[in-house]
């Protein structure tokens, strides 16, 4: 339907920069997830591409217009927000016709399209119901529909799952997958949930502190994040800072296996990030292998068919957790308080440049 | 009704002792109404108070005025009221001190300040609209919390971005969305305000206006029976008005929807 470009978007609130140089550009029909934690500037930048929000500086292009100083009713940019927002004078139906009807559409064709958008959420059957009488659910798919019926050049979903259940929650999620496969329309949904962005988008865009980290794919955002931010909320694992020394990341007295500091120059400050799949455990017997660490198991997280193990590393001034994934019938000799020795290929730790782990 | 079951003895001794403290003046008040001096009773006080052509004099009075209240109210105080909950929700405090002063300042006082203050013109001062003003005051915090009450219950700031994103302007989402959706917290005001006005006494009396209230002040000064009657009368009334919110705010369960 229509690309969308944030070029250069400033925003502050009382001289305090929530949105700092924001760029995002989004091809025809994608799937975008905006990713961060909260308060990082998700709805500020959703806002400002629906025109509930006057940018400080930059532009927003859909579909090749400037619509930087339209207001939103001008704009055709759908909306579903976070709170139910349901017309609660009006029946389903009435909710998903009021954008056909303020467009002047005749009543019955305001009533097809209603009905068509209401069968493609699944919810022909409840069109005479008022919005108390329907669960959380329900009503956030009317409002999908409700927003889908002005025909959007884009489609904003403003954390529309989280007020729901888990279950409702998963389910919900593949259909929103689904109908925006069918229409086509380009799609930002912004969420706090990794697993829900990492799940159904084209790609994923991880925010913090009013800045865009990396926008990728989800695979690569897992496998190859850019950021030692991006590495901790993307998943888990353990991040440190270290320096770069050939194959190895030194931190403090302990040297970590990662043919990928060699890229490095010797002694640059970088992060080491180790996904906990990638960690290998075993009982401690004799010297510690070279690239390998020690430490003492702290706790242990029965995940069904994976354990995950947290172990506190020996040697370091600051306390170091790793995390390990195994399988669970393979968990049961590492209690807390066994001592333990981690090790894993040295090509599985991603190694990215900057020491500062706050980023 | 399974919630009746629950109440044990304590409960129902202290809903017994509550409508016993309600019930025996109004019993008292009817009954004293149909005394007809001895042991005679009788629909006699009603006959007094329907043959005296001032009480509907009054009640006329009254009801325009109270009429005129309601929609001075309205016009005012809900678009005020909706402006600030949209775009200066820092005003809040003000809004809320504002519609408290009546409480804190004396009705007798405000008569003083009122008619020691006003030289307006005499289209205004010399009918009893003028009374409008300080019922308007007088009704505002009953007004105001109600309809305060039904824009907290909706989510109004986002009530309004949803219909901006599809297309409607501010005419649109107020008549379609934002009326609508307080329509029982309206109604709630409006009939508040129309018991504060008929019951309203000392602005009238001072000012010399013949309203409902002074009527039935002054028949009680030497028809008594029919100051009781008038009493019962005024306390169904009120009673109807006050059911009609209870019967509108259930109403919300099946609104009226949008054509
Ligand atoms: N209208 C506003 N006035 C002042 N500060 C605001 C306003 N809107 C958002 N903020 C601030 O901007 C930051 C980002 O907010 P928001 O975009 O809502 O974050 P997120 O949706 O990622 O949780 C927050 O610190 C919030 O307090
Ligand atoms: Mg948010």
């Amino acid at each position: 339907m229509a690309t969308v470009d944030v070029e250069g978007v400033r925003k502050s609130y009382a001289g305090r920069e929530v949105l700092s140089e924001m760029d995002l550009r989004m091809a025809d029909g994608e799937l975008i997830c905006l990713l961060g934690p909260s308060g990082c500037g998700k709805t500020t930048l959703l806002r400002i591409i629906a025109g509930f929000v006057r940018p400080d500086a930059g532009r927003v292009v859909v579909g090749g217009a400037d619509v930087t100083r339209l207001s939103a009713s001008a704009r055709r940019v759908g909306m579903v927000f976070q709170s139910y927002s349901l017309f609660p004078n009006m029946t389903a139906l009435d909710n998903v016709r009021f954008g056909p009807r303020v467009a002047g559409l005749g009543k019955p064709e305001q009533i097809q399209r209603a009905r068509e958008l209401l069968d493609l959420v699944g919810l022909s059957a409840h069109e005479a119901k008022y919005p108390h009488q329907l669960s959380g659910g329900q009503q956030q798919r009317v409002a999908l529909a409700r927003a889908l019926a002005v025909r959007p050049q884009v489609l904003l979903l403003d954390e529309p799952l989280s007020a729901l259940d888990a279950k409702v929650r998963a389910q919900l999620r593949e259909e929103i997958r689904r109908i925006q496969r069918d229409t086509g329309v380009t799609t930002v949904l912004v969420t706090h949930d990794q697993e829900e962005a990492l799940s159904i988008a084209d790609r994923v865009a991880v925010m913090n502190g009013g800045r865009l980290l990396q926008v990728a794919s989800p695979a690569t955002i897992y496998r190859a994040p850019s950021h030692g931010f991006v590495a901790r909320f993307i998943g888990s694992g353990a991040v440190f800072s270290g320096v770069a020394e050939g194959g190895q990341v030194r931190v403090e007295h302990l040297s970590l296996a990662a043919r990928a500091a060699a890229e490095h120059a010797h002694g640059t400050p970088v992060q080491i990030f180790i996904r906990p799949e990638k960690v290998r455990l075993q009982a401690m017997g004799g010297a510690v292998p070279d690239g390998a660490v020690s430490g003492e198991v702290c706790e242990t997280i029965f995940l069904g068919a994976l354990t995950r193990v947290r172990l506190s590393v020996h040697g370091t001034q600051t306390p170091l957790n790793i995390w390990a994934d195994l399988a669970s019938e393979h968990a049961e000799a590492f209690q807390p308080g066994s001592h333990v020795v981690a090790q894993w290929d040295p090509d599985a730790p991603r190694v990215m440049a900057g020491g500062d782990t706050a980023d | 009704m399974s919630d009746t079951d629950r109440l044990g003895a304590g409960g129902w001794a202290i809903l017994i002792l509550t409508g016993l403290f309600f019930a025996v003046p109004l019993v008292m008040t009817a009954a004293f109404s149909f005394w007809e001096g001895g042991s005679r009773y009788g629909l006699e006080a009603y006959h007094v108070l329907l043959a005296s052509p001032k009480l509907f004099e009054a009640m006329a009075l009254s009801i325009e005025l109270a009429l005129a209240t309601v929609a001075a109210l309205v016009l005012l105080l809900v678009p005020a009221m909706i402006f600030m909950n949209l775009h200066a929700p820092k005003l809040r405090p003000v809004f809320e001190f504002i519609a408290t002063l009546p409480f804190v300042v004396p009705a007798i006082a405000l008569v003083a300040g009122l008619s020691a203050l006003i030289t307006g013109p005499d289209w205004l001062i010399g009918t009893p609209f003028y009374l409008v003003i300080p019922y308007f005051f007088l009704a505002l915090p009953y007004a105001y919390r109600s309809i305060d009450v039904g824009i907290r219950s909706i989510d109004l700031p986002t009530l309004t971005e949803a219909a901006q994103s599809l297309g409607a302007g501010m005419g649109q989402t107020i008549l379609w969305i934002v009326l609508p959706s307080l329509r029982s917290a309206m109604v709630g005001s409006a009939l508040l305000t129309l018991a504060v006005v008929f019951g309203e006494f000392t602005f009238a009396n001072v000012l010399l206006f013949h309203t409902y209230a002074v009527f039935i002040n002054e028949i009680g000064q030497h028809q008594v029976t029919a100051a009781a009657a008038l009493s019962v009368a005024s306390f169904l009334l009120t009673w109807g008005a006050m059911l009609g919110v209870l019967v509108v705010g259930r109403g919300r369960a099946t609104p009226i929807g949008a054509r």
